[in-house]
């Protein structure tokens, strides 16, 4: 794998999102730091989504700017942020169904050494390729699933491939849209521990409902409401937070 | 891509082999008019194949494919009308001019999705149909013959002996299916299949899709522009109909009937489309009362094509 | 220039537009409400002119021919909505224009197992004869002012239903989101049967209307269902204004261009020059419109709310 410098902190100033009658986000700003997880919690129709889709570049936002390792990247498309190093899952599972699990790694290990513009040589019989996608498919626990379609794979192992398919791409900065999304709490606890074991070498933004593994991860959280930054502290801050515990933790403790 | 050796791969080699043999068996059984079925069955597969690398591997529905072979098509007659009838200017101002006008099509048509994207190839196409229609100078709706096939200038490939033209054809077909399968399994390939399925996950891999999904085009619009480059010399005639929609309709039809995203669908689609409409159309003059429910039912209950029925597995499930 | 060609050219655009709007309207809305490719609208376009000219053979009066043709065109709607299109909703595009295509084949060769295959002329009736003044030494065929009335009544009788009824706030609902529509407890087959009968209406009239001009030929709906696709993507699928706003901009342009492109690129071009060019760029001139609108705003002019915002 290629190093990257790994000091690269994400942050968002002033994002302005309007959808009709819908404001996704409000003057939203936050800083995420690498090598922390910074948890973005909130009720449904908060705004999180719409975040991650403008941080990745999938959304251009009304107003404000995106700055990632210190450059601006607001008007720079979803695959040069990739290559810069800021990849990002999915909260639906988007991996690709009819290709096997392997495929569905080799392609952004593909990705990150440089153009496609290849026609002759056989992607799958390309051991520069299959090798690392093999090595990381070890890591996540799916490597004897490699030959397996990916739309037939359970559920739990959908998302396993999900947050493979985001590490091939060899980020420094990982942001995660509900990663534990209908996963059964076996799987969730192996996944906080696998995402605590990234820490150190990745920065995250993390969305989740499971407030469990919100706590247990993050370092710092940030409450949107209707598009807005309530509040943003260490999680210890944020459970003594009386507007966040009326806004949003009362609801969610009843 | 498993090499498993499928029911569908027995028949697609068998099918090979029986081009291959067409004018030998042709001559023994003393039907000549087999010769020339069989070329026009290979032409429509190399337009079909073309069409399967963007729409079955790409998800590309183009709904004005032919406008390619129209394109190829005159770009031989208009440079014989002209007394230039040398293949080394005929095949690459086909060529090019199919390159150019996919770029520019694609450029256009790749910016948008779904239904957009069908209705506007099919209209981009039609406005060059109106546009040959419109070229009286060459033969409007009527059309323009053509004396003499192109000239490679060398004793070799004479195009004018039929044996030559036959093989011609044959070469380009093997060609095309070899180029497609190494595109198919390349790095690009894993680019354009993946695309189809979630274009949306593919650029947040760090790829940006729009440049490969019009590289394909291109190169499907060239290679069905090599279809057309041939279809002229072997009819020795280019009329408008060739890009007609309905012609369109049918490189779509014979993809489906084979099977899409299979290497060998197109040929098989192109062979059975010739097949089914001889056999109907003895049955009745009025035989596309037949077809038309015929295609609604092959929708419903045989998505794969023959290539599915045979149970290839390269197709999606 | 001559002004009066001019308004007569303008005239004829205006006409061609109204019926371009006629095909556009039923279509744009089973494309933006049922995520419809279906070709096969052409064929109700043919499939009116000829049921409309028997009935007006039949009853000897265009008048009468045109009204009993409403409920004949809106039957055979719902009834190749019912047996063949219903199933194809939940499939993907490329099997929708298969099928619908299907459909084509098999109505083109109906229509000349019945008609026959030199397809029905029919006439004029004496009481549209004739031409109107419409002053400064203008003067039009009365037949085309009454095409472009009638268009023009559909259009605001359309706008009506969609704007201010409760069939039209549901209609308007399904093209912008359809789970939504579902979601408030519209019965969906019942709507999609009613929008799909509606636009078989308008494209049977549509048919029709041009008959007495043309005649009623088989395949006569190809090219006009072609141009109806142009219009609704320079329109924006699912808007029904956006269909009316593109219909007159493509039968305008497109009429004028034929009739003076020639003589606009004799002030830049030599005279065989533009003499040869004239004729292939009036042909191509709506077709760089489309690419020229779709370049910069690639869901058309009007698209349907909610169809740009993604989450």
């Amino acid at each position: 794998m290629t190093e990257r410098p790994r000091e690269l902190h994400l942050e968002a100033r002033g994002l302005n999102k309007r959808f009709g009658g819908l404001q996704a986000a409000a003057d939203l700003s936050m800083r995420a730091r690498h090598g922390e997880v910074h948890a973005v919690i909130g009720p449904n129709g908060a705004g999180k989504t719409t975040l991650v889709h403008m941080l990745s570049g999938f959304l251009r936002p009304d107003s404000g700017s995106i700055v990632f390792g210190g450059d601006d990247i607001t008007s720079l498309p979803a695959p040069g942020r990739v290559q810069r190093g800021l990849a990002r899952s999915f909260q639906i599972t988007s991996v690709f169904r009819d290709f096997t699990v392997l495929e569905n790694v080799v392609l952004p290990v593909q990705a990150r050494q440089g153009h496609s513009f290849r026609f002759w040589r056989s992607a799958m019989r390309d051991p520069s390729l299959t090798g690392p996608a093999r090595v990381l498919l070890e890591e996540v626990g799916l490597g004897d699933r490699a030959a397996t379609l990916a739309g037939h794979l359970a559920h739990g192992e959908q998302r396993q491939l999900e947050i493979a398919v985001a590490l091939a791409t060899n980020p420094s900065f990982l942001l995660l849209d509900e990663p534990m999304a209908g996963m059964g709490p076996e799987e969730n606890r192996a996944l906080i521990d696998f995402l605590g074991g990234l820490k150190e070498t990745h920065g995250m933004l993390l969305i989740e409902h499971d407030l469990d593994a919100v706590f247990a991860l993050a370092d710092r959280i940030t409450v949107l409401v209707y598009g807005r930054a309530i509040a943003s502290g260490r999680p210890d801050e944020i459970r003594q937070n009386s507007q966040v515990r009326t806004a949003y933790l009362g609801e969610a403790l009843v | 891509m498993k090499s498993q050796l499928t029911p569908a791969h027995a028949v697609s080699a068998l099918l090979i082999a029986l081009c291959a043999a067409v004018p030998y068996l042709a001559s023994a059984l003393d039907e000549p008019f087999y010769v020339i079925v069989f070329a026009r069955i290979m032409i429509w597969a190399i337009a079909a194949i073309s069409l399967n690398l963007i729409m079955g591997f790409g998800g590309m529905i183009s709904f004005g494919h032919a406008v390619y072979l129209g394109i190829g098509g005159y770009a031989v007659g208009i440079l014989a009308f002209h007394d230039i009838t040398s293949a080394w200017i005929q095949l690459p101002a086909a060529i090019g001019l199919c390159a150019l006008v996919a770029l520019v099509f694609g450029v256009i048509c790749l910016r948008t999705r779904g239904i957009y994207f069908i209705m506007i190839t099919l209209a981009l196409a039609q406005m060059v149909f109106f546009l040959s229609v419109s070229a009286e100078r060459y033969g409007s709706d009527d059309g323009l013959n053509i004396l003499w096939r192109s000239d490679f200038g060398s004793g070799i490939v004479d195009l004018e002996d039929g044996a030559v033209m036959y093989y011609t054809i044959f070469a380009v077909l093997m060609g095309c299916l070899f180029l497609q399968w190494r595109m198919v399994v390349s790095r690009f390939g894993m680019v354009l299949r993946a695309s189809q399925s979630n274009e949306t996950r593919v650029q947040a891999v760090g790829i940006p899709t729009y440049r490969y999904r019009l590289a394909a085009f291109v190169i499907a619009g060239v290679m069905c522009g090599l279809a057309g480059f041939l279809q002229a010399n072997l009819e020795r005639f280019v009329s408008p109909d060739m890009m007609n929609w309905h012609r369109s309709g049918e490189l779509i039809l014979m993809t489906v009937l084979g099977g899409t995203a299979t290497l060998f669908g197109p040929l098989v689609g192109a062979v059975v489309f010739l097949l089914l409409s001889e056999m109907l159309s003895t049955i009745t003059i009025h035989w596309h009362l037949l077809f038309g429910p015929f295609l609604i039912l092959v929708v419903l209950f045989a998505r794969g094509g023959v290539m599915g029925l045979l149970g290839s597995r390269t197709t999606r499930d | 220039m001559d002004y009066v060609l001019l308004i007569e050219q303008l005239l004829n655009g205006f006409q061609l537009g109204i019926i371009l709007f006629l095909m556009a309207a039923g279509l744009t809305l089973v494309f933006g409400i049922m995520d419809l490719v279906n070709l096969a609208h052409g064929s109700l376009f043919m499939i009116g002119a000829f049921v409309g000219g028997t009935l007006t053979l039949v009853t000897d009066s265009l008048v009468l021919g045109a009204v009993l043709m409403v409920p004949a065109m809106f039957a055979i709607g719902v009834l190749v909505e019912t047996i063949a299109l219903r199933t194809l909703y939940r499939r993907s595009h490329l099997d929708q224009v298969l099928a619908t295509f299907g459909l084509i084949l098999f109505f083109n060769e109906a229509t000349r197992l019945i008609w026959g295959p030199e397809g029905l002329a029919v006439p004029l009736p004496d009481f549209l004869e004739g031409t109107v003044a419409l002053g400064a030494g203008i003067t039009y065929p009365l037949y085309r002012v009454v095409i472009i009335v009638i268009g023009l009544l559909v259009a605001l009788g359309l706008y009506l239903l969609v704007a201010r009824t409760r069939f039209g706030m549901l209609v308007r609902a399904g093209a912008s989101n359809r789970e939504m529509a579902g979601a408030l407890g519209v019965n969906i087959p019942v709507l999609f049967s009613l929008v799909f009968g509606i636009g078989a209406v308008l494209a049977g009239l549509a048919g029709l209307i041009i008959t007495p001009i043309t005649q009623a030929a088989i395949g006569m709906g190809e090219d006009v269902l072609i141009l109806a696709f142009v219009v609704i993507v320079i329109g924006g699928i699912g808007s029904v204004r956006g269909a009316f706003v593109a219909a007159l901009l493509t039968g305008i342009i497109d009429t004028m261009g034929r009739s003076f492109l020639d003589v606009v690129l004799l002030l830049f071009l030599p005279p065989n020059a533009a003499e040869s060019a004239g004729p292939a760029l009036s042909s191509m001139l709506i077709y760089i419109l489309m690419a020229g609108i779709l370049f910069f705003r690639p869901q058309g002019l009007f698209p349907p709310r909610g169809a740009t915002a993604a989450p």
